[in-house]
């Protein structure tokens, strides 16, 4: 492969693929938040709303749903966004919904007490919610939060069949190129799998200061895994809740 | 004809049905094929999760790692365009198959490990006191009250497998969203096909996933 072929497509998809995990993350992020409040309303419109925007938005395969908002949304619409963008939005709209499940769940997880001592103390909903609820159940979040942050790093790839030119269709016109696969395609795995390590360790951090501020101690890893540092042991919950809702 | 101004049209809809079921038919076999490599390669990186020495442990728990933590859309690439170079001729189909199946056995892994960790320990220590080999009390003791429990969490893969189906698009294996592509491709009608697909998964999944639900009430305690 040739420092060409590098500079041109290599590096700025490497590039491509940061700003779209980190764009996607922001909107997943307030999605997952909005949406998984909303779940925990005191009406049942709200939470009907909620539950229903969870159920189609996990339900559908982010593919299908970029295809839609890249080639339907258009005609339906009559207006178009910018590829980028419209990646942005598939990716966030339906990471949010899984990230609305744990923030859900974390929030039903804080003790029933700490909510009634809020009522007894007269705060309001968003009183309770702010100044109760959120900085116990945010620490909680952020293990999920992290391996869900792998997924969609792992879910930008998908933009590359739209031809937006992250590190995978970089790889796809270095194959054209060099018509030489094995090289660029192990190397472009590695890429991904070392994004995913810094992204993990970055999560890591966050934690232990975000748990530090309610005087806990971050949760172990397991096995090898803890060498690597990658995969938190709250793994086979994470994905229960991407499925069933709940920590339960 | 449609000329792409009025917003939807039934008829490209049941023109659509046909191919519609054929790409059904193909997601679901390879969703299929791709649950039983999973569960089984899966139940196989367990065991060495658990292997008596490092050498095993430490290279299956690296590679299981590596292939959870990149995308499955290269690594599909890698092996269709990658094996040939090597002289390992695959269909497309089954090429996607293998890939999904080695991509979510490294997530059924971690979900048997959680299982076969859940076992209380009394139960090894029973096998040890009736002397069970080391066959038996893993056949006979602890593997079956390990997978009952994880059962739901198994179903829970199988969906996201489903979703990440359409990713065989990519190499042309005639799925349901590449059958939608291609009717797209002919009549420049893309809103029906593409709806008709997207909508497909949610009525699929969702009834799916409050199904396992239930399971989960059942096996789970």
């Amino acid at each position: 492969m040739t420092a060409g072929l590098w500079e041109h497509w290599v590096l700025p998809g490497i590039w491509i693929t940061i700003q779209l995990t980190l764009y996607s993350a922001a909107l997943a992020t307030v999605v997952a938040f909005g949406v998984g409040m909303a779940r925990t309303h005191r009406l049942r419109t709200v939470r009907f709303f909620a539950g229903f925007y969870t159920e189609i938005f996990r339900g559908t395969s982010s593919l299908v749903l970029m295809f839609w908002i890249f080639f339907v949304l258009p005609q339906l619409a009559g207006w178009a966004l910018v590829p980028m963008w419209a990646a942005v939005l598939a990716l966030g709209l339906s990471y949010g919904a899984y990230g609305a499940e744990i923030v859900r769940g974390a929030l039903n997880a804080v003790t029933p007490a700490q909510r009634e001592a809020g009522v007894a103390l007269s705060f309001t909903p968003w009183q309770r919610m702010r100044l109760i609820l959120l900085p116990q159940a945010v620490p909680e979040m952020i293990p999920p939060f992290s391996n869900l942050l792998i997924e969609l790093l792992k879910g930008t790839a998908l933009v590359s069949l739209l031809g937006i030119g992250d590190v995978s269709f970089a790889a796809y016109l270095v194959r054209l190129a060099t018509t030489e696969s094995a090289e660029i395609y192990s190397i472009t795995l590695v890429i991904y799998f070392v994004i995913a390590f810094l992204l993990t360790r970055g999560m890591r951090i966050l934690e232990r200061k975000a748990k530090a501020g309610i005087g806990q101690k971050p949760e172990p890893g397991v096995g090898i895994m803890r060498r690597l540092g990658l995969r938190q042991s709250t793994d086979e919950l994470t994905h229960a809740v991407k499925q069933n809702g709940g920590v339960s | 004809m449609n000329n792409g101004t009025d917003k939807w049209d039934w008829g490209a809809v049941s023109d659509f049905m046909p191919h519609f079921w054929d790409g059904l038919l193909i997601t679901l076999q390879v969703l299929a094929l791709g649950s039983l490599i999973s569960f089984g390669l899966g139940l196989v990186w367990a065991l060495a999760f658990r292997a008596p020495t490092r050498f095993i442990r430490w290279p299956v728990g690296i590679v299981t790692e590596f292939i959870r933590n990149t995308p499955l859309l290269v690594q599909l690439f890698f092996l269709y365009f990658v094996l040939p170079e090597w002289d390992i001729q695959y269909s497309a189909m089954t090429t996607g198959t293998i890939a999904i199946g080695l991509h979510y056995s490294t997530y059924t892994a971690q979900v048997y490990r959680a299982g076969i960790e859940a076992v209380p320990v009394g139960q090894w220590e029973a096998a040890k006191a009736l002397s069970l080999s080391y066959t038996r009390t893993w056949t006979a003791v602890i593997l079956p009250q390990a997978i009952r429990r994880v059962i739901p969490a198994l179903g829970n893969y199988v969906i996201a497998m489903l979703k990440d189906t359409p990713l065989l698009a990519s190499i042309g294996v005639l799925e349901l969203l590449q059958r939608s592509r291609l009717e797209a491709a002919q009549t420049f009608q893309y809103t029906e096909a593409l709806t008709v697909v997207g909508v497909a998964f949610i009525l699929i999944a969702y009834p799916s996933s409050l199904l396992l639900r239930a399971l989960e009430r059942r096996l789970v305690r």
